[in-house]
């Protein structure tokens, strides 16, 4: 409760009066104005009647945080796998754009038998596929540089949704997509007028174009009204605003995929085309700026791979030195979300928690140390590194800051 | 029909029929034109092609770099506030993987000239994409190009020559090869 509320509690003896009121509109039904500050009795108020748009309850503020470039999902604050589409992260390179469903066209073309242009209604008619999975950006790490970051600081370029639309395949068979063809440039619709070349196996394969999220129309800061979606692959290569598709026999060389979303690797090189999302896991509780009490803890998270199902986590209460198995949750699904818990008994020693995920390829999540070694510090994008969160002596929970070296 | 027999494959159509599969083709759509196509398909690939005709120079870049670009990306392109777009040391300077610090930029991260017309005339400038027309677009391209000593100051650029020029940060590219697993994490 507020400290406002507080003192006016003792101001009023406990009969604080709601800033809510029934009042008879002019159809003479009830309607709600404004919303309640604090529960006085429920049972002695009838309270708002039925409305046309549901609301969160006044008492919970999630809140994505916003950057010039992006905003990132509040991880700490969700349950479950599915991100509230109004909390879906965003980054786009020139804003959101205002598309009118109504004249939106999709053209396929190139190496295609059939060049074609799709409305929204053409590809609402398709035979309709549904899946969750996430879409992370793969510049999707913050440097460890303090103790005083949340989740949302660190990991929130990740969200999940669940999509509909139509799989690729049966676009490509419906323009007959030539078998020579091996890449697929996808280009948006926004003063970016993003571009993005695609390997066309990803296409046959589990691409979609879809035209909603969570049950109702996708949100313009998410491709209104139709994006691609590539499960498991970098945000960016799921072009939102899908205006143009172009079947071609090689990559086009984009800036996205050349001066942006390359990394420096060993050697001087630099590494093109790492579509796939690396395995990563986050405990989101306890976290930075949670205040820990002693005794049973339970340790939740979230852990994801781009490359197929989370097969384990893996928990460390002891700084590393030894890791037992978490509790996943159903659904486990393939590039998706999974939540996963491990219940811990504290006993208020200073202690470092962490988490690493496992994938069906068996891949581990590697610590900072071991990305660093193995690509060298100059490196970039597609870092997932273990997150260590450092519990102190009076329960305090931070962040653990790690040597960029 | 019998289950056997489509396992066997007899009479595959009639299965196919009472399995209610998917047409390959909806007919949904309508055709788009030969016109609407070369309208919309602005992308450039490596090999030049989509290249439109026209050309244009490093001086006439220079004059419109100062005008429409300058603001955002500095007298000189090192300036900022937004990206750098003159690299400040050459691609074969200390190894990126070992310097954190070091400056991205055309001249000494860019393995493809032709991204630089595809770029600017896609997006940019910020405030008005879109609004160049490609010989202003190829001007800008060749002083890019020049300040980044890729090109000297008298090389016009067209369809033919933009392709054809050498970007030594190239061979440092390799494709992605991880396929997850036990590691290295490279
Ligand atoms: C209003 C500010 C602004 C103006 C004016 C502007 N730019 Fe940009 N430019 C940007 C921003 C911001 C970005 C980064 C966009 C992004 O990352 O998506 C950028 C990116 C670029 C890049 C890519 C840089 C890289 O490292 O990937 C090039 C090339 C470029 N601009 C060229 C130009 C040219 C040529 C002009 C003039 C015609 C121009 N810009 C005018 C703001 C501006």
């Amino acid at each position: 409760m507020s400290q406002k509320m507080t003192r006016r509690r003792l101001l009023l003896g406990g009969a604080a009066t709601a800033a809510v009121a029934m009042v008879k509109s002019s159809f003479g039904k009830m309607v709600q104005t404004g919303i309640p500050e604090a529960a006085m009795d429920p049972t002695r108020q009838v309270g708002p009647l039925p409305g046309v748009l549901g609301t969160r309850s006044p008492f919970e503020h999630p809140q994505r945080k916003a950057s010039l470039t992006s905003s990132q999902t509040p991880l700490q604050d969700l349950y479950g796998i599915i991100t509230p589409s109004d909390l879906h992260f965003e980054r786009h390179h020139a804003g959101v754009p205002a598309i009118d469903p109504n004249t939106y066209e999709l053209t396929i073309h190139g190496m295609v038998d059939r060049p074609t242009v799709f409305s929204l209604a053409d590809l609402k008619r398709f035979p309709a596929v549904s899946r969750i999975c996430f879409i992370e950006c793969s510049g999707n790490f913050r440097k460890p540089d303090k103790e005083t970051i949340t989740p949302q600081d660190i990991c929130g370029l990740t969200s999940q949704s669940e999509w509909t639309g139509v799989m690729l395949s049966t676009i490509f068979r419906e323009v007959g997509v030539d078998p020579k063809a091996t890449w697929f440039l996808a280009e948006g619709s926004d003063a970016a007028v993003m571009t993005r070349s695609i390997p066309v196996s990803k296409g046959w394969d589990d691409a979609m174009i879809v035209y909603a999220q969570n049950g109702e129309a996708i949100r313009p800061q998410q491709g209104y009204p139709a994006r691609l979606l590539l499960p498991g692959w970098e945000g960016n290569t799921s072009i939102k605003w899908l205006r143009r598709i172009e079947l071609s026999d090689g990559p086009f060389m984009t800036r996205e995929e050349t001066s942006k979303y390359t990394e420096p690797i060993k050697d001087g090189k630099i590494r093109q085309f790492s579509f796939t999302m690396d395995a990563r896991s986050i405990i989101t509780y306890p976290a930075y700026p949670v205040q820990l009490q002693k005794g049973w803890v339970e340790i939740r998270g979230i852990a994801w791979s781009g490359r197929g199902k989370i097969t384990g986590v893996e928990i460390s209460t002891n700084a590393g030195k030894s890791w037992q198995a978490a509790r996943l949750q159903e659904p486990v699904m393939d590039k998706a979300h999974t939540c996963f818990r491990y219940l811990w008994q504290w006993d208020g020693d200073t202690t470092e928690i962490m988490s690493r995920a496992i994938d069906e390829t068996g891949y581990i999540q590697p610590s900072l140390k071991e990305l660093i070694t193995a690509r060298g510090i100059g490196t970039g994008y597609h870092l997932n590194p273990v997150t260590a969160w450092l519990i102190k002596r009076g329960g305090e929970v931070v962040y653990r800051p790690e040597k960029w070296k | 029909m019998p289950y056997w027999a489509c396992v066997a494959g007899i009479a595959m159509i009639s299965c196919e029929r009472r399995v209610n599969t998917a047409p390959t083709h909806f007919g949904y759509g309508r055709p788009a034109t030969k016109q609407e196509i070369a309208a919309k398909a602005i992308a450039i690939r490596p090999d030049g092609k989509g290249l439109p005709a026209g050309s244009g120079t490093v001086q006439h870049g220079a004059v419109i770099y100062a005008g429409k670009c300058a603001s955002c990306h500095g007298v000189t392109g090192t300036e900022g506030p937004f990206n750098v777009l003159v690299a400040p040391d050459t691609a074969d300077a200390v190894p990126f993987d070992r310097a954190p610090q070091r400056i991205k930029a055309i001249g000494n991260y860019w393995p493809y000239a032709t991204t630089v017309f595809d770029y600017v005339r896609r997006a940019m400038p910020f405030n008005a994409p879109g609004s160049l027309s490609d010989n202003e677009v190829y001007s800008l391209t060749a002083y890019l190009l020049y300040a980044n000593k890729l090109i000297d100051s008298s090389t016009v650029m067209n369809a033919k020559t933009l392709p054809g020029v050498i970007m030594p940060a190239r061979k440092y590219y390799v494709t992605d090869n991880r396929n997850g697993g036990d590691g290295p994490y490279e």
